[in-house]
């Protein structure tokens, strides 16, 4: 319903949360991302399409300053998260990556912690004294749709869960930051279908209330869950547009080939 | 048919190398076994409370260990204040803040060779700079200081090791979870390295324990009437005792030598212990 009444106000892109601009990434002397100009609309989901080492992941990475986290790498051009540039010199990664969370292509839990640590983790870290824990667990995993399954069992270590209730929690755990972006790593791709469609289930809940960016090699999935599709190939954005557009009347023959499973 | 044939081959190859195997393990546990029953033999009859708490003296049946034994004692807990804190300092850095350059592979290269150099090299530098150069005199601390050095390059790599386990996904989480390096070591990699550490820090201490050469180098004396009063006092260590005990003519003398064997042999058994017990019970927090 809802990717229905977006669709009336036209234009989603014209107060984008993200955007980046004439973006450039490298991996030693390699190019990753060759100019990326992207505009990522707020409260909407926002897939990310591709063949491997098209570079999808580099530019999530770019969004929350975790590219440069890895030695020998570097950006050129700007980012700007509400207009402020991120990569500006006033700026915190620090800060940054609290209003911009992310999840991993492989559920990261802490191993050293409880479901319910790992929840008040990033809290904990960033020192912030958490009086209401319980009530920050609850909403977190509830928004993450994994409270009705641990809610007894919130003191069992984080690595006791499935791998699908593991991602959620990992989920829980970036949305405890209350962060405005989260951004997704092939969210998926070490999950089996039913854990999968629970993710995708509560990726369509997350719409509205977060800006989503979800890198995926799965196109079925990126066609479910997004409004709005950006399909990289060789480090180059071929194509942005609604997602329907992408997967129905793309504009270039790249994407449709792509798209339509020829190759990749 | 041809297959059986080679299937059989191929077995008994296997059941020699398997012999061979077997044997290679045997071997070590026969010798350690032919060890420790010459000790027994030899020194089980001295082995008593007044050996343990005694003094030493010139008559070997009233000689005790007890200067050797807390002179050990207070060796390694001095020793393991200064490796410690040095060892795993080092690792951090080496394993999370250096950046890949000529330098920092030259400091790898060099903390690997440094723990190949013979233990009395250690006791020179000791003996130049502790004893000598910083005045420290053949006190406890320069024995301390000797032996810590003779330990850091082993620290050093065993905690890098256990450091580089901590998978890399789990640092990412924590900086994208908006910790800086810090709090990322501090709240996630170390605990889950710690066990791991622990335990390889704890047998490089046992090792020190056993050490003689730098010891003496640094001038540890051979006959101490007195225990250890503070940390500038001089002092002995087991090994040392034991080395003076087994060099005099008497026959007596090497009862005693063998006695003190054994008791040095329990401790570091103990040591061992201590590092098997503490891994499982501390590896029991962390869920792989």
């Amino acid at each position: 319903m809802l990717k229905q009444d977006i669709k009336k106000p036209k234009n989603i892109f014209r107060s984008p949360k993200m955007r980046s601009d004439n973006l450039k990434a490298w991996f030693g002397s390699h190019e990753a991302l060759n100019e990326i100009s992207l505009s990522i609309p707020t409260f909407h989901v926002t897939a990310i399409i591709g063949p491997s080492g098209c570079g999808k992941s580099t530019f999530i990475r770019c969004l929350n300053r975790m590219h440069e986290v890895v030695p020998g790498t570097r950006i050129q051009g700007n980012v700007y998260l509400d207009e402020v540039d991120i990569y500006g010199s006033s700026i915190n990664p620090v800060n940054l990556r609290k209003r911009v969370g992310m999840v991993f292509q492989k559920p990261n839990p802490f191993p050293t912690m409880s479901i319910r640590d790992n929840v008040l983790a990033g809290l904990r870290l960033q020192g912030m004294k958490t009086y209401d824990s319980d009530e920050v667990v609850e909403k977190a995993l509830v928004r993450a749709a994994l409270w009705d399954e641990v809610k007894d069992i919130l003191k069992r270590p984080g690595l006791s869960l499935s791998g699908g209730q593991q991602q959620r929690l990992c989920i829980a755990r970036a949305l405890a930051l209350e962060p405005e972006v989260l951004l997704m790593d092939e969210p998926c791709s070490a999950l089996d279908p039913i854990a999968s469609a629970k993710i995708e289930e509560l990726i369509h809940e997350l719409r509205g209330k977060y800006t989503v960016v979800i890198v995926t090699h799965n196109m079925q999935q990126a066609a479910r869950v997004s409004d709005v599709t950006a399909f990289f190939y060789m480090g180059k954005l071929v194509e942005f547009d609604y997602t329907e557009k992408i997967f129905t009347n793309p504009k270039y023959k790249k994407t449709e080939e792509y798209v339509t499973g020829r190759f990749g | 048919m041809i297959f059986k044939k080679k299937f059989i081959k191929e077995s008994t190859s296997e059941n020699a190398f398997k012999a061979i195997c077997f044997v290679a393990i045997l071997l070590p546990i026969l010798l350690i076994i032919v060890l420790i029953g010459d000790a027994l033999i030899d020194g089980w009859s001295r082995l008593n409370l007044d050996f343990l708490l005694g003094l030493p003296s010139r008559k070997a049946e009233i000689a005790g260990l007890l200067p050797a034994l807390m002179g050990s004692f207070y060796l390694m807990l001095l020793t393991a204040a200064i490796a410690i804190p040095l060892g795993l300092g080092a690792a951090i850095y080496l394993e999370e803040y250096a950046s890949e350059s000529f330098l920092t592979s030259l400091i790898e290269i060099n903390i690997s060779n440094l723990a190949g150099v013979p233990s009395i090299i250690y006791g020179l530098l000791g003996l130049e700079i502790f004893v000598r150069m910083s005045h420290m005199g053949r006190s406890l601390l320069a024995g301390a200081c000797t032996l810590a050095l003779l330990l850091l390059p082993m620290v050093i790599m065993v905690s890098r090791e256990s450091l580089r386990v901590v998978p890399k996904s789990l640092r990412e989480a924590c900086f994208a979870l908006g910790a800086d390096r810090f709090q990322t070591i501090w709240k996630v990699v170390l605990p889950m390295s710690f066990p791991g550490a622990l335990t390889g820090i704890i047998l490089s201490m046992a090792r020190a324990i056993g050490e003689t050469a730098p010891l003496i180098t640094i001038g540890a004396l051979t006959y101490v009437a007195f225990l250890p009063d503070s940390i500038h006092s001089a002092f002995t260590a087991m090994p040392i005792q034991i080395f003076n005990w087994i060099s005099r003519p008497q026959k007596d003398f090497h009862i005693n030598a063998a006695a003190g064997i054994i008791v040095l042999l329990l401790v570091m058994l103990i040591l061992n212990a201590l590092a098997i017990w503490l891994r499982a019970r501390l590896q029991r927090k962390v869920y792989w």
